[in-house]
């Protein structure tokens, strides 16, 4: 049935591709664009590149973007690998019940995360005397980023082999030992893996961000959202270039990690297969 | 005689309500071959891991050169352990794997270097310092585990079906390499295996283990020729294993024909179950034989021929280098050294019996098989 019309067929994956990036297409060919106009290019210029940099609350976003994005992504890889080692030891159906709460965040709508996080940074910033800013912008995103870390580390706690921290224990290694000096060469793929991961979700976060920041701080993606509304300039453009090309450079970093890392798993395998074939003919 | 090094007593051992471990009691002496035999699910691991300090018993207390050291962790522990899949560091070199405990302890960097040297020549892999473990064979993973454990100089040595990986040529020469490198070290080697071939071959001492507890500890011929109840002696080896009636010292009935035996201390009339091992079994013209019987199943094993004859119904297997075809009616002869008397227990009935004979013997049942199958069933969710 696929081979029947293979015309018709490409046309249509053609079209699906240019309905999708197209719109991103002419952001990214406007942002150069040298005159004002949205629909009229008038000549190659780095115009509005040069604006964005001199414009003080871009700064300010970028740097907050920055901030947050690096330290929810670190925070998060730290609790996330924790809660992975928690939850791979554990019995089957504890196991299953905690990782499918796990899971639900990161199916949930966004606004649903962001307005349910604010309810609760408001609800306790008054018993407590906080108010929404930086912090909560912060718990907010580790909040949102641990679910991603603790898929990506799960699976290389999986490869790994039952004894090995036993094994590290009885040579005289302090359980903490054995962790850093035999646990962690192991899963620091899979935790380097999370950690970018959490960063990109942080970098070009928009819904949850809005909720959660309050009315004094403002990451990129706010900002980006806060000048569409007020004034529309072409440094839009510009910005929303720079976060797009930033995101996916991220996403094409981890995807050919994780491509790389398998490779090597199955070289690995293979390599081991062979070995004991060796070892019959000896 | 050697002084006891380890000893457990009275270990219990429970997983959730299930009860693993049942009143153990053993001891180990020091520079033992001790093999702890038995069919998966037995116990023989978690008695290894509680030596090990990876499992903490129910009740009982585990004593170490006189100290009871229940509560101490394995890191504190004079034993080293060769775990079932090698467990070796993958992001190091053979090398460094084997230096790893010396390196915790701070060991000086030469000293090192002249232990890891010495280690290697040990287990036969000298020139492969700088190789992953990856890329090594089974049997090369295998010595580099052993080597690994061996260079912290232990007092004791814990293996736990440390063979089952390997094919089987290579399994007989890691069988002869072990007990050599045994030797060497003078050191107390406690042995986990369902082999009952390869515990037989290297143990001084052999602790066969069923349903939590010990049904027989001896020397591997004590095990063979004198086994306690039908379980051990269907286990190790091959058994025909009838009801009997102990009449007096020396005389035992069965198949209503009363024969002399080597075995004494039961009650009078005494119902016993009587071991025969298909390769003392001789076979001779029918008109000779205290028993006769049809040949009703003929496979031949190399060495020998395993025939299986009906006397009456009760179909034994007999182990004879003489082909006798089916259908043939043969005598046999039975001296007194060839039978054995056991007590009746709760093993009584189960075992022993060749009706239902196949050439395969009994499967193996390889504990590896079930758990994997569980493992990959879990990670597939």
């Amino acid at each position: 049935m696929q081979n029947k019309n293979p015309v018709i067929a490409k046309v249509l994956n053609v079209l699906v591709f240019l309905f999708l990036y197209l719109p991103i297409a002419v952001l990214i060919v406007f942002s150069f664009n040298d005159s004002k106009s949205r629909t009229v290019w008038s000549g190659f210029s780095l115009h509005w590149y040069q604006e964005l940099f001199q414009d003080e609350e871009i700064l300010s976003a970028f740097s907050t973007t920055l901030t947050v994005s690096v330290l929810a992504a670190l925070i998060a890889t730290v609790l996330g690998t924790a809660a992975a080692i928690g939850f791979h030891s554990m019995k089957r159906r504890p196991r299953h019940l905690l990782l499918t709460i796990n899971n639900i965040p990161m199916t949930n709508a966004d606004i649903i995360t962001g307005v349910s996080l604010m309810l609760l940074f408001v609800f306790t910033g008054n018993l407590l005397g906080f108010s929404l800013g930086f912090g909560t912008l912060l718990v907010a995103h580790i909040t949102f980023n641990i679910p991603y870390v603790v898929l990506a580390v799960l699976p290389k706690l999986r490869q790994l082999n039952p004894n090995l921290g036993e094994a590290a224990m009885d040579l005289g290694a302090t359980p903490w030992q054995a962790f850093w000096k035999v646990l962690m060469p192991e899963l620091r793929p899979g935790i380097l893996n999370g950690l970018l991961i959490a960063f990109t979700l942080s970098i070009d976060d928009f819904v949850i961000s809005y909720f959660t920041a309050g009315s004094e701080v403002a990451t990129l993606a706010m900002q980006i959202y806060a000048m569409t509304r007020k004034r529309i300039s072409p440094e839009v453009n510009a910005l929303s270039t720079i976060l797009f090309i930033t995101v996916l450079a991220l996403l094409l970093i981890v995807n050919f990690r994780e491509m790389h890392q398998t490779k090597q798993a199955e070289k690995r395998n293979k390599a081991l297969q062979k070995d004991g074939v060796k070892g019959g003919a000896k | 005689m050697s002084k006891e090094l380890i000893r457990l007593r009275n270990i219990c051992m429970a997983f959730d309500d299930e009860q693993v471990l049942d009143n153990i009691n053993l001891y180990f002496n020091d520079s033992e071959f001790l093999t702890l035999l038995g069919p998966s699910g037995c116990g023989k691991t978690t008695t290894l891991r509680i030596i090990g300090g990876f499992t903490t018993p129910t009740s009982g207390d585990v004593i170490f050169d006189g100290v009871r050291i229940n509560d101490v962790p394995p890191h504190k522990r004079q034993i080293n352990t060769v775990f079932q899949k090698y467990a070796l560091f993958p992001h190091l070199d053979v090398f460094e794997n084997i230096a790893f405990g010396l390196r915790i302890a701070k060991v000086p960097e030469a000293e090192i270097r002249e232990r890891v040297t010495e280690m290697l020549g040990v287990v036969s892999l000298k020139g492969f310092e700088k190789r992953r473990v990856d890329q090594l064979s089974g049997g090369q993973q295998q010595r580099v585990a052993i080597a690994r454990a061996l260079v912290n100089r232990p007092k004791v040595l814990l293996l736990d079906e440390p063979l089952g990986a390997l094919d089987l040529r290579l399994r007989k020469d890691m069988q002869n390499e072990l007990k050599r490198i045994q030797q060497q070290m003078g050191i107390t080697f406690i042995y986990v295996t369902h082999d009952q071939e390869e515990a037989l071959t290297m143990s001084d001492t052999v602790v066969v283990m069923d349903k939590g507890r010990i049904q027989q500890i001896g020397t591997p011929e004590d095990i063979y020729n004198e086994p306690k109840n039908a379980f051990v002696a269907d286990f190790i080896g091959e058994s025909n294993i009838l009801d009997g009636i102990m009449h007096e010292d020396y005389v035992v009935e069965f198949f209503n024909r009363k024969f002399k035996c080597l075995d004494k201390g039961f009650a009078p009339m005494e119902p016993v179950d009587v071991v025969i091992r298909p390769e003392d079994i001789e076979i001779v013209p029918a008109d000779k034989g205290r028993l006769v019987g049809t040949v009703t199943s003929v496979t031949f094993k190399g060495v020998h021929y395993d025939t299986i004859v009906d006397f009456k119904g009760y179909k034994w297997l007999i182990q004879t280098t003489d082909y006798h075809e089916v259908g043939e009616v043969i005598g046999i002869i039975l001296n007194p050294d060839d039978i054995h008397i056991m007590k009746k227990s709760e093993y009584s009935g189960l075992f022993g019996d060749y009706s239902s004979y196949s050439a395969e013997y009994d499967e193996i049942n390889d504990p590896d098989f079930a758990e994997e199958d569980e493992e990959d069933a879990d990670d597939e969710d």
